[in-house]
């Protein structure tokens, strides 16, 4: 049996609604976009519905410390092939068994939740370290991010307690959306191609004028704390894995 | 101007250095007056120099002059080496600029000694004052106590810094002695005893009143010098155990000695520093605050040295196979952490999961326990019935064949003669 949904968090709430309904034994859940149909299988398609899927949100919450909650949106967000069928087996496994069922690390959709739920925090906490603000002319902060996983919800609250009093600009330039502070509230911010296409590349001009200054001096501590002596380039490289160093003002 | 800074930068940040404190982990301090900075429990490790150590903190010295000649130290006073001296507006002003544009977690600021202890540590008192009151900066502040500074300067930095350290330079008084015949371990005692009391007075008197204001709510840390003089691994780790009990320390760093003196007292320049030992220190260190060792059990007289090819819990299990094969599905949590190979989150993820059903072979390995490792020194639901045990030497042989050291690149210290 193949159900089909659309790949949000609702719809993905909404199949195991379903399944529980139903009850149909295995289930291959697919995104509507990504299945191809094939002679011998008439999928179910999932119809979103708000109400089915705070019913089962609820329900997790009533069986799943909050730990657990934050692991299964944090594995929602990772975007991985199979996630989504692994949520879908650990709410059925959740809610088809007693309470503390989540702790079973020897089932496998238990034990993918808990490691994919580390490699997206891992990923968000690699964000909150790498991401290198750049002060436009206008006063805002700014920088463009392109991370493994669609982390940039998790960062808000971070940025937000952090640079309470300034104003800043973070977008994913992979996925397209951005947040926006502007000293009181955190909005959602959708640019047009031409507009994340100069933010990519803000020319000097757009740069406040002590940006390149700033930004030097940086350059020149991270290289005077070094210790050549002690030179390590396969643990620096693991701390700092290649992909991100297009982030690094140190490092460009 | 800007040149002058850059330069100023570039010494101080130099000398500064030589500090492996790099933690900003620990403290709970909220923006809640809507300023700038915001701690963050566990710690930002912002990037990494090239030799792989993190850089959280923009770590510097407010001057290098110093009136102490300490043989080990690049800032002591008879190196020929360029100085100078931060004024209390730049530094202020770099911290606050690098922070704004998230390149660090806050300042880790220390400083040579000029005129006098009080002298000195009076202004660093006024960079984090500056900081705190008059640019509303809620990041964190790692500040030097400086030996022999009075105790108002001591308690009054302890109002607005986050960690407060105090380096014991040598682990053990006699090579202090040797090194730096003008300092004791008296001189740090004194005053990480001091913090260390009103950390106590403060917390007691907080949960009385919920107002009273946080004191160095990150605690204190020290470091060592480890390679500069004579000491075993277990003079060292026997200070530290005494200062991690008596001061309640949240760390206590080994810093490889790096050779910047021509004193033949000391290791040659051009010397490696001793970086293996350093790792198998800190190892160890894990095990005596993680794992409930106990010091005498990791290092006795028998075994004043650590190995340098295995880990210091492996040799432990390796001298001590009456306690193993563990049983996996019954074996208590203290035992379970104490088998090599596995760790403090697989350990957890064992005891939740086989309360569900004994656990196998494939399970543990899925759960991240390294088996090629542990499969010595422990039994689950299928493993293979084994007829005769093997001796401590054949098991490390097997460890060793599979594994390849990540040191193994960088060359060792010295050869060995025999």
């Amino acid at each position: 049996m193949t159900y089909l949904f659309d790949g949000s968090l609702e719809g993905l709430l909404c199949a195991v609604f379903e399944w529980f309904e139903r009850k149909p034994g295995k289930v291959q859940l697919k995104t509507s976009i990504h299945y191809l149909p094939d002679a011998f299988n008439v999928p179910f398609d999932v119809v979103n519905d708000r109400k089915k899927a705070d019913r089962v949100w609820k329900g997790l919450q009533s069986r799943l410390p909050a730990a657990w909650l934050r692991k299964f949106y944090a594995t929602f967000l990772s975007e991985l092939p199979g996630a989504f069928q692994h949520l879908f087996e650990f709410a059925c496994y959740v809610f088809s068994n007693p309470a503390g069922a989540e702790t079973n690390y020897g089932n496998e959709h238990v034990l993918k939740l808990s490691q994919t739920a580390t490699m997206v925090e891992r990923e968000k906490h690699r964000m909150e370290a790498f991401i290198r603000f750049r002060q436009l002319a206008d006063g805002i902060f700014y920088c463009g991010i392109d991370p493994d996983f669609n982390v940039l919800p998790l960062l808000v609250n971070h940025f937000k307690n952090r640079y309470a009093d300034q104003k800043w600009i973070i977008y994913d330039l992979r996925r397209h959306y951005g947040f926006v502070y502007d000293l009181t509230k955190v909005e959602e911010l959708h640019l047009a191609p031409e507009g994340e296409k100069n933010l990519k590349k803000p020319g000097t001009a757009r740069m406040s004028d002590k940006e390149e200054e700033y930004a030097a001096l940086w350059k020149n501590y991270f290289n005077s704390t070094n210790i050549p002596a002690r030179k390590n380039t396969r643990l620096h490289q693991r701390h700092v894995p290649k992909r991100y160093w297009k982030y690094l003002t140190e490092k460009i | 101007m800007t040149e002058r800074i850059r330069k100023k930068l570039n010494i101080l940040a130099d000398a500064a250095k030589y500090d492996v404190s790099c933690s900003s982990s620990g403290s709970s301090r909220k923006n809640d007056n809507k300023g700038l900075g915001d701690a963050h429990a566990s710690g930002i490790c912002h990037t990494y120099t090239e030799d792989g150590r993190c850089v959280s903190l923009l770590k510097i010295l407010l001057t290098n002059h110093c009136i102490f000649d300490c043989a080990y130290c690049v800032s002591r006073a008879s190196n020929d080496i360029e100085r100078a001296a931060f004024t209390i507006e730049e530094a202020v002003s770099l911290t606050i600029n690098f922070y704004r544009r998230n390149y660090i977690e806050g300042l880790f600021l220390s400083s040579g000694i000029f005129k006098d202890a009080d002298f000195t540590m009076e202004r660093l008192v006024r960079v984090v004052k500056k900081l705190r009151l008059e640019e509303r900066f809620n990041g964190y502040i790692h500040l030097k106590t400086i030996p022999g500074a009075s105790e108002e300067l001591v308690r009054e930095a302890g109002m607005y810094a986050d960690r407060m350290s105090i380096n014991l330079e040598m682990p053990t008084e006699a090579g202090l002695k040797l090194l730096a015949p003008e300092k004791t371990h008296a001189d740090v005692i004194k005053p990480l005893a001091y913090v260390q009391n009103q950390i106590l007075q403060f917390s007691e008197e907080r949960s009385l009143i919920k107002s009273v204001p946080d004191f160095v709510p990150a605690g204190q840390s020290t470091q060592m010098v480890i390679g500069a003089t004579a000491e075993t691994d277990k003079d060292i780790m026997q200070t530290a155990d005494k200062f991690y009990r008596e001061f309640s320390l949240k760390r206590v760093y080994y810093s490889g000695y790096v050779p910047v003196s021509s004193d033949n007292r000391l290791p040659l320049i051009g010397t490696q520093p001793p970086l293996i030992r350093e790792n198998r220190l800190y190892q160890t260190d894990w095990l005596m605050r993680f794992y409930g060792f106990h010091i005498n059990e990791l290092l006795n007289d028998a075994n004043p040295h650590l190995d340098i090819d295995i880990d210091p819990k492996l040799s432990w299990a390796l001298r001590n196979l009456q306690f193993f094969p563990v049983d996996i599905n019954v074996a208590a949590h203290s035992m379970i952490i104490r088998v090599p190979g596995i760790g403090i989150g697989s350990a957890n993820k064992i005891i939740a999961a086989r309360k569900f059903g004994r656990l196998r072979i494939d399970q543990l390995k899925k759960i991240g326990v390294a088996y090629n490792r542990a499969q010595y020194f422990i039994r689950c639901a299928d493993s293979p019935y084994q007829l005769k045990a093997y001796q401590h030497t054949q098991i490390k042989s097997f460890i060793l064949a599979e594994s390849e050291s990540k040191y193994a690149k960088l060359g060792t210290a010295q050869l060995t003669m025999f």
